[in-house]
């Protein structure tokens, strides 16, 4: 990539891929944008006209939204907490030598195989289900009354088959980073009269910690806009309702695409809030 | 302190003996160095001692106490590894500081060993970078400075220097020594390399296959070798080993005759060949001479600025008083 000659072609080269890429992006944007600012209610008389930032205040002002930027963030959060303490312990878990490795860490990765709509339904009807739940079996064993878990406990519910999925993704890029970690450091703490916590906190927790950022990053990409979950589960009710679940029930449900429009545009605004917020506390170990 | 005896101490890996078990004393104050070949198991032994692997059998004895089942912190040992083994992301002053942290000691004394460290090792304007804006034997200095401030008991070095560049080789050859002449501490120092080995120890221990093929202050090695892969082993370039009629004259199956006991002459001598590659050091030449009937040829050590060339015909009288026999077991016949 030296030459004058080489860089241009390599722009020409590229720029289909980033033409396109362009346009995936502006399209939906611009017609998000565009709703954004007109009353259109498909099955009510389709577009009545600009509106101006109506929506947006009419968004904002809804007795839904905060109660729904509260939700999102409890289950963002809860999620990832879940996810990379566990993800950690079960990476040092699976970094010990066992017989049966290779099999054992399959097994970890697969619920990440699982569609997000199927783990959801096998949580919501085959361990969460208060009758004939393999949670409710349980609990009759010891003699308690079954938890009718996705209205008693709705917000928790979610947050745990969330984490059951993203926990692979978490604990597979911890075991790399983990695998990545020189065991003569390890050796060195130990002559150096390091206890196995210490040694824990002062190599093996540092080393990771770039893992961590990254995992911590991807995740709430992912986590700001989970759906299928809240759709199978509770539908939103029971204070379940995250941002994204409450565009989906504007445009969808009351049928007004301006409103979700509105709404979308609120949903971009957060995640850049959150990932701003993230990028300051974590993002300094990508610098390493 | 630090006398360590290894008293029938032996190590499987599974099925596979690695140290058979072997018997060696090392004094309190020795500057001692385990040499041999690669997978000779000379890391392996250091390891043990360290107490970063379990002996299968036999003790280990620290200043007369069993240590045997004493954990690596325990031991009052301290080592410095291949790798270094810094911790990137503490700085100079938290990797050195990081052993007596971890013993809890006060904040003024952490301080104080910390820059006598850096003082000794020429660390002090490095205190606060980081290990990754180093250069090597600055690290190599790092690590050795870590291993300073415990104080401990012996030093134990496992190849420090064979991540750095020949020059930067040569100087910390001298820094370790003049360390070990300041600190007056036990050192076990590894290394494939014999003339790190020659240069600095007190007392090798010439290991193969795990076993201690010999144990002596450098000049009784080179002068005294027990049997012919010590003698091989020791001495740059190497001893030229002559089998056949030669050795035959002399009652042996091999005799050995190291390069620089060799004469060479353009015009008369005991044996006659041809000169092959000759290697012009400035100081001294090599010459790698072929002779009729042996496969290998000999390499002869020569003034810096001799007359012959590649291809000449060369005669050479071996020194009679340092000719090396050797039985047919490779023992050598005194």
């Amino acid at each position: 990539m030296a030459t004058e000659h080489s860089r241009s072609a390599a722009r020409l080269m590229m720029a289909p891929a980033v033409f396109l890429l362009l346009v995936w992006m502006l399209v939906p944007l611009t017609m998000t944008l565009y709703f954004s600012l007109k009353r259109y209610l498909p099955l009510r008389g389709g577009d009545l006209g600009w509106v101006g930032l109506d929506n947006y205040v009419r968004f904002v002002t809804s007795s839904s939204f905060w109660p729904s930027v509260q939700t999102t963030l409890i289950i963002v959060g809860g999620v990832l907490l879940i996810t990379v303490v566990l993800g950690v312990f079960l990476a040092l878990l699976l970094d010990q030598p066992m017989w049966g490795q290779g099999i054992v860490r399959i097994l970890v990765i697969a619920p990440f195989f699982v569609m997000p709509t199927v783990s959801a339904l096998v949580w919501k009807n085959m361990l969460m289900d208060p009758v004939n739940g393999l949670f409710a079996h349980l609990w009759k064993f010891f003699g308690l009354a079954p938890v009718e878990w996705l209205s008693q406990a709705p917000i928790f519910s979610i947050v745990l088959i969330v984490s059951w999925q993203w926990l692979p993704f978490a604990t597979l890029i911890l075991l790399t980073a983990m695998q990545s970690l020189d065991s003569e450091q390890l050796e060195a703490a130990e002559m150096d009269g390091a206890s196995p916590f210490a040694r824990f906190g002062h190599i093996v927790l540092p080393h990771l910690g770039q893992a961590i950022t990254i995992v911590i990053l991807i995740q709430t990409i992912f986590l700001l806009s989970i759906f299928a979950e809240i759709f199978v589960t509770t539908q939103g009710s029971f204070g379940t309702r995250t941002l994204t679940y409450l565009i989906f029930q504007r445009v969808l449900e009351s049928q007004n695409v301006g409103l979700g429009s509105a709404g979308g545009v609120y949903a971009i605004i957060l995640a850049n809030i959150v990932a701003l917020f993230l990028m300051r506390i974590v993002g300094k170990n990508l610098d390493a | 302190m630090g006398r360590i005896v290894l008293d029938k101490v032996e190590k499987n890996f599974g099925e596979v003996t690695v140290i058979p078990p072997l018997d060696l004393e090392i004094e309190d104050g020795e500057f001692v160095v385990f040499v041999g070949p690669s997978g000779c198991g000379k890391s392996t032994l250091l390891r043990l001692i360290a107490g970063l692997e379990d002996v299968t059998g036999g003790a280990i004895r620290i200043d007369g106490e069993d240590a045997t089942a004493v954990p690596p912190a325990k031991r009052g040992l301290a080592m410095v590894f291949q790798s270094y083994a810094l911790y990137p992301h503490m700085t100079v002053r938290k990797n050195i500081s990081f052993p007596l942290r971890m013993a809890k000691l006060d904040k003024a004394e952490q301080d104080r060993r910390v820059e006598q460290a850096a003082a000794v090792l020429n660390l002090t304007e490095y205190l606060d970078r980081r290990p990754g804006q180093l250069s090597g034997g600055q690290r190599q200095r790092v690590a050795i400075g870590r291993a300073i401030v415990r104080e401990p008991g012996a030093f134990l070095f496992d190849e420090p220097l064979s991540n750095l560049d020949a020059a930067l080789r040569v100087g910390m050859r001298l820094e370790i020594s003049e360390l070990h002449e300041r600190l007056k501490t036990t050192m076990i120092y590894v290394t494939h390399d014999q003339v790190e080995a020659m240069t600095m120890a007190d007392k090798i221990v010439v290991l193969q296959a795990g076993r201690i093929e010999q144990v002596g202050s450098p000049l009784e090695l080179y002068r005294a070798p027990r049997n012919r892969f010590v003698a091989g082993f020791i001495g740059s370039p190497k001893m030229n080993f002559l089998e056949g009629p030669e050795a035959a004259k002399r009652d042996a199956q091999t005799i050995g005759v190291r390069p620089e006991h060799i004469a060479p002459s353009p015009s008369e001598g005991m044996w006659k060949g041809r000169i092959g590659v000759s290697e012009h050091l400035g100081s001294d030449t090599f010459f790698h001479v072929h002779m009729e009937g042996y496969a290998n040829p000999i390499t002869v050590r020569s003034g810096g600025e001799v007359a012959m060339h590649h291809g000449d015909t060369i005669y050479l009288t071996p020194d009679a008083e340092r000719i090396y026999r050797f039985d047919d077991k490779g023992l050598r016949i005194v």
